[in-house]
This record gives structure tokens, C-alpha cells and sequence, in this order.
């Protein structure tokens, strides 16, 4: 497998929908290429650190006076 | 990692089915749960695209009270959250369009481009990189580096990998096709680990 072929199936392995055999020959492939272990190791961690530290959320304040101000509409009919 | 889970399996109707129903009903405190439910999504998907805090503010409103005037028109073909997520795709790129005055602003936009697809950076990461950083320090490495992403990339990311939707669901909510998806989905990963590598990348032996 060439460092392309393991690109090409990067998401699939990240996202478990790779058959066993699939991942068999990723794994493999892993074992000798440290450019493709260290990619996909920092890509997981991409998509662990966005989904833990959650940007752009809403304070508190904002949420209750936007969310008051949504169903104050929403009982007048719109 | 483990797997995305799917909110809920394909046998069992999705909890938002009985809220919407009893909204259809005039029942406006299920409308009440499900604006609980979803504003704070909505809310990061409008800052994504819009860049623009007050934008995000009128699209969430805007988009949750078109909803509920539209709710008739929903068909049920799709979920509640991915219909309600194209409105405020719908709406946040309208927002877009009055600051371009008039410019045609499409969620296709920019992503042509080939950055991302093959890694360059290839240093190695410090173990927990993010533990550098305070957290106020963290969040605004987080959204400078994904607001160099095409608006197309940062959605598809948000969506998929931020808040769980399945493939599927998310080229049903923004109109792509699924091999759409999968392609903005790899290139705004690549590119995000990518540019995150100027921050957590391993510090060479003397390198401040």
C-alpha cells in the first residue's frame, strides 16, 4: 500500500467503516511509514480537540435572552 | 476514538417526531424544548459562516422562527435538525450576501482549492499539545485556524465531526452529495491538522 492508497482511506479509518481485512492492510502499512502514523495520530487528535474545546458557544446570558425572545415571538404567532 | 454514534437507530422514530407533532398540534411549549434542544448548534453553525457574532444572533432567531411558521411544509422525509439546519444555512448565507451587497455567495464557494490534500508538516505532536495553552488562549487558536477554511470546509467539519451527524444527514442539510461530503470532510481535516501543527508540534532539541 502507498502512502496515497492509506490517504485515500484515512476518513473510513478514523471513522471505523473499514472492513477487518481493510484495516489489516492499514495497520500494516502503518508499521513502516512514520509520515502516515504521525497523520493520522494528529488528525484524530484534530477532531478530539475541536470536539472537546467547543468554540463559538453561547454564554448563558445570550442564550436565555435570544431563546426568550424566540418563544415571545413564537406565542404571538410569529 | 470511538465511532460516531447516530442520535438514534433507523427501528426506533426519533424522539423530535412526537415534539414536532405536538407542535403541529398548537402545542408551543414542545416548539419550547426543541429551540432548547438545537440553539446552541444553530447558533455555531451561523458563526461559521457568517464570521460575525451579531449575524449569528438575528440567523439563529430568524431561523427557528422560520421553522415554526414553515413546520406545515416540513415533510418528514428528513430529520427535524437537518431541515432546520438547511434554513440556517439558507439564512446565514443570505446574511453574507447584504455584507458582499449583493454578491452571489454559495457554500461551494473556495473549495477548489488543493491546499490540505497531501500533509507537508509532518512533525510530530506533543503529547496533549492543548495543555500548553490556557483555555482562553486555546479558543482563539481553535477558531483562527478554522476561519482559514472555506466556509463549505468548516460546515461540513462542524457538522460531521463537531456535532455527530451522520454523512448522510449532513449532505441532506447542506445539499450535497455524500462523495461531496466525504471529500470537504478529508481536505478540512487535513488542513486543519495542518495548520494546528504551527501550535502543538514537538519542540526540537534547543528550539524555544
Amino acid at each position: 500500500m502507498t502512502c496515497s492508497e492509506f490517504l485515500s482511506m484515512l476518513d473510513d479509518l478514523i471513522d471505523d467503516s473499514v472492513t477487518s481485512e481493510m484495516r489489516a492492510d492499514l495497520k500494516q502499512h502503518l508499521v513502516g511509514c512514520e509520515h502516515c502514523e504521525v497523520t493520522l495520530s494528529t488528525t484524530r487528535k484534530t477532531i478530539e480537540i475541536y470536539r472537546s474545546h467547543e468554540i463559538y458557544d453561547m454564554p448563558p446570558t445570550l442564550r436565555e435572552r435570544l431563546h426568550t425572545a424566540i418563544m415571545a415571538r413564537c406565542k404571538k404567532g410569529c | 476514538m470511538s465511532t460516531i454514534q447516530p442520535i438514534a437507530s433507523e427501528l426506533e422514530p426519533h424522539p423530535d417526531v412526537a415534539l414536532v407533532a405536538r407542535v403541529r398540534g398548537g402545542d408551543v411549549a414542545a416548539y419550547d424544548a426543541l429551540v432548547r434542544k438545537y440553539e446552541r448548534q444553530i447558533f455555531r453553525i451561523a458563526q461559521h459562516i457568517t464570521q460575525n457574532r451579531e449575524d449569528a444572533e438575528d440567523v439563529m432567531q430568524d431561523a427557528f422562527l422560520k421553522a415554526y411558521e414553515k413546520l406545515d411544509q416540513f415533510q418528514g422525509n428528513s430529520k427535524f435538525y437537518t431541515w432546520l439546519v438547511r434554513i440556517a444555512v439558507n439564512e446565514s448565507l443570505m446574511r453574507l450576501r447584504k455584507r458582499r451587497t449583493g454578491k452571489m455567495v454559495s457554500i461551494d464557494e473556495d473549495v477548489e482549492t488543493e491546499e490540505g490534500s497531501v500533509p507537508r508538516d509532518l512533525a510530530d505532536w506533543a503529547p496533549d499539545p492543548e495543555q500548553n495553552y490556557t483555555q482562553a488562549e486555546l479558543g482563539k487558536i481553535l477558531e483562527k485556524t478554522i476561519k482559514g477554511l472555506p466556509p463549505g470546509f468548516r460546515v461540513v467539519f462542524e457538522l460531521r465531526d463537531v456535532q455527530g451527524l451522520s454523512t448522510e444527514d449532513t449532505a441532506d442539510a447542506l445539499g450535497l452529495s455524500i462523495p461531496a461530503v466525504k471529500s470537504r470532510l478529508l481536505r478540512a481535516r487535513l488542513q486543519l491538522r495542518e495548520r494546528l501543527s504551527r501550535y502543538f508540534r514537538k519542540k526540537k532539541v534547543g528550539e524555544k
